[in-house]
């Protein structure tokens, strides 16, 4: 039998012993992505150059460079971008401030938190099937960015209605007192104060975007483009070209996963080197998200 | 404001018809819009039926759950899904393994432990790691932890399912240990004080008051961890091997459900031919993998909300 004091001496520590395991398992985990990190710029860092970030791919690693990963990741995201953010955030206010509460309603609900969990493979499977081959786009800048705003939708979604459901009520009565309509409600109040959280959630989705591989590889995009998108603006009047939606690719993504593939130990390097510019776009994005965040909260106090 | 002048409704007139002819028209564009996420959902159903059934139709359902070699782009093509199934299940279980303790510990540590400030600060690190393209984990994968590996087991091939596994489970720790976190901090702290007045110390109170509590929360960060080892496709590609392989040694190489899917993209297939039509039907298994434990992950979440 034991003692009270002794009961209260074993508790005692156990408390400490498992505060020290879980500080440690805590700390582990951060040490190995740290170590992990720390690899990758210590073979990265010393491949950045200005050449690397202005070469087209090459068989000979060191004269080998991203300009054309940059340049379809870029032309990639504006696409996502321009179909992702007015599609989400229609869909997010419909949901938040319209949608009556029945079974569509309910069905639409479950199939977004669904198509959040959809591996991104499979999204790329739907625009092989649906994008290249059905509407005939084949494997282009529009196709990627399509399938990637499909991927994206749901972040999109999720992240506009929780900005608005942030905003009290009682602005939407105020407003409709004084007669303004639904849309009138929407578009001069609820969307202005919601910006900075929607804003926040377009650019994470963005940085999540930026980093898919798997789809991209599905719909066919090239590991190896040698040649520079054509450019969005042309001497002749209208002044503007679309031409690049049509055109083959290669992102940042895919371009690392080819250098990885290779068994020639030279081109790891280069990707080392493309895994830090990769991975310094997502996390400045995210902190440009968390900024932005930190700021929308501290400038409006309900 | 300037369009939303109130007007009375005893005023009729052309400015009013036109606010209410706006409110109805934006109303409907916002609907069609979030229909688009049912058109997306659509889209994937009927791609991966449609481009599936020609497949079944040619393999049959029993050969290709029953037959234990997979090589649709061979001459004499194969079609056993089973290699494919025991890549996945091998690289989660390895995941899941690293992934399910840590992240339990690391929850319970940070919600019921960790100094509130030092938590402010662990908790979106946490989240950041997310973000991390895991195509850099493919990178981790093949190029540090393998070597790392094959100093420990002499004899440990270039691709093996071991590392891509650990790796896997180092990148969903986070995602486990966040939604855990949250599930355990949503336990209301009276059920704390209760089991604190009664003696317990806090390991005795998270372990058989708060962790019982926030069990179906919990559960849900499990099983959406489970669906994304399964659906985890760059990590597997680059460090475990492209080439199918039935057997559950994880030191040896053998391609998943995704890696075969990327493995075949990377090539040039004749849209309609056999194997062209053998991504999406390993993709269809996939989709019924990862769809089931999305809906059992959604209803423990709802479950838990309703609970709290």
């Amino acid at each position: 039998m034991r003692s009270l004091q002794q009961t209260i001496a074993l508790r005692r520590r156990q408390d400490r012993v498992f505060h020290v395991l879980g500080a440690l398992c805590t700390a582990a985990g951060v040490l190995v992505f740290g170590a992990l990190l720390a690899d990758l710029l210590w073979h990265g860092f010393a491949r950045i150059d200005w050449a690397f970030v202005t070469s087209y791919p090459s068989r000979i690693a060191e004269r080998a460079g991203i300009l054309a990963a940059l340049q379809g990741s870029l032309a990639v995201m504006v696409v996502t971008a321009a179909v992702a953010v007015p599609l989400g955030v229609a869909a997010g206010v419909y949901l938040e401030e319209y949608a009556p509460k029945n079974r569509l309603t309910a069905i639409i609900e479950i199939n977004i938190a669904n198509l959040a969990g959809v591996p991104s493979v499979i999204y790329g499977l739907m625009a092989l099937g649906v994008l290249v081959y059905v509407f005939g786009l084949g494997p282009t800048v529009l196709t990627a960015g399509l399938t990637l705003a499909a991927l994206i939708l749901p972040v999109v979604i999720v992240a506009t209605r929780e900005a608005l459901r942030a905003i009290p009520r009682s602005i939407r009565e105020a407003s409709h007192a004084l007669g303004a309509t639904q849309w009138e409600t929407v578009r001069w109040h609820l969307l202005p104060y919601s910006l900075g959280g929607i804003a926040t959630g377009v650019i994470l989705g963005l940085s999540r975007a930026i980093g898919e591989t798997a789809p991209l590889v599905t719909i066919g995009a090239l590991a190896y483009v040698a040649f520079p998108l054509p450019g969005p603006i042309r001497a002749e009047p209208p002044f503007l070209s679309f031409a690049w939606l049509d055109a083959r690719f290669t992102v940042l993504p895919i371009q690392m996963f080819n250098w990885v593939s290779r068994p020639d130990q030279a081109f790891h390097a280069n990707a080392a080197a493309t895994g830090v510019v990769l991975l310094g776009l997502t996390l400045g994005m995210n902190a440009v998200a968390i900024l932005v965040r930190s700021r929308m909260r501290k400038r409006i106090q309900w | 404001m300037s369009g939303s002048v109130a007007l009375p409704a005893s005023v009729p007139g052309a400015a009013r018809r036109r606010r209410v002819f706006a409110d109805r028209f934006w109303r409907a564009v916002l609907g069609l819009a979030a229909l688009s996420s049912v058109a997306v959902t659509a889209g994937i159903v009927a791609v991966l039926a449609l481009e599936s059934a020609p497949f079944f139709a040619h393999v049959g359902l029993g050969r290709f759950l029953t037959d234990t070699v997979w090589t649709p782009m061979f001459a004499e093509p194969r079609f056993g899904i089973l290699p494919l199934l025991a890549g996945t299940l091998v690289t989660t279980a390895i995941a899941l393994s690293v992934a399910l303790p840590a992240g339990t510990v690391i929850a319970i540590w940070l919600s019921e432990y960790a100094p509130p400030r030092l938590r402010e600060v662990l908790k979106p690190a946490l989240e950041l790691l997310g973000a991390v393209p895991t195509v850099v984990y493919g990178y981790f994968a093949l190029l540090v932890v393998t070597p790392a590996l094959q100093r420990l087991i002499p004899g440990l091939p270039t691709f093996n399912m071991l590392s891509a596994g650990l790796v896997m489970g180092l990148m969903i720790v986070p995602y486990v240990s966040s939604l855990s976190e949250d599930a355990m901090r949503a336990v209301p702290a009276l059920l704390r004080e209760g089991a604190y007045a009664l003696g317990g110390n806090k390991l005795l109170t998270a372990l058989t008051v708060v962790y019982p509590a926030a069990l179906s929360g919990i559960g849900a960060s499990y099983v959406l961890g489970i669906a994304r080892a399964v659906g985890e496709t760059m990590i597997v590609a680059v460090a475990a091997g492209l080439q199918p392989n039935l057997t559950v040694d994880p030191t040896e190489p053998a391609a998943t459900i995704t890696a075969f899917i990327v493995q075949v993209s990377l090539g040039d297939l004749p849209h309609g031919s056999i194997g062209y039509q053998s991504i999406f039907a390993a993709g269809a298994v996939l989709f019924a993998i990862t769809l089931l434990c999305n809906l059992a992950g959604h209803r423990l979440r709802r479950r838990f909300r309703e609970a709290c």
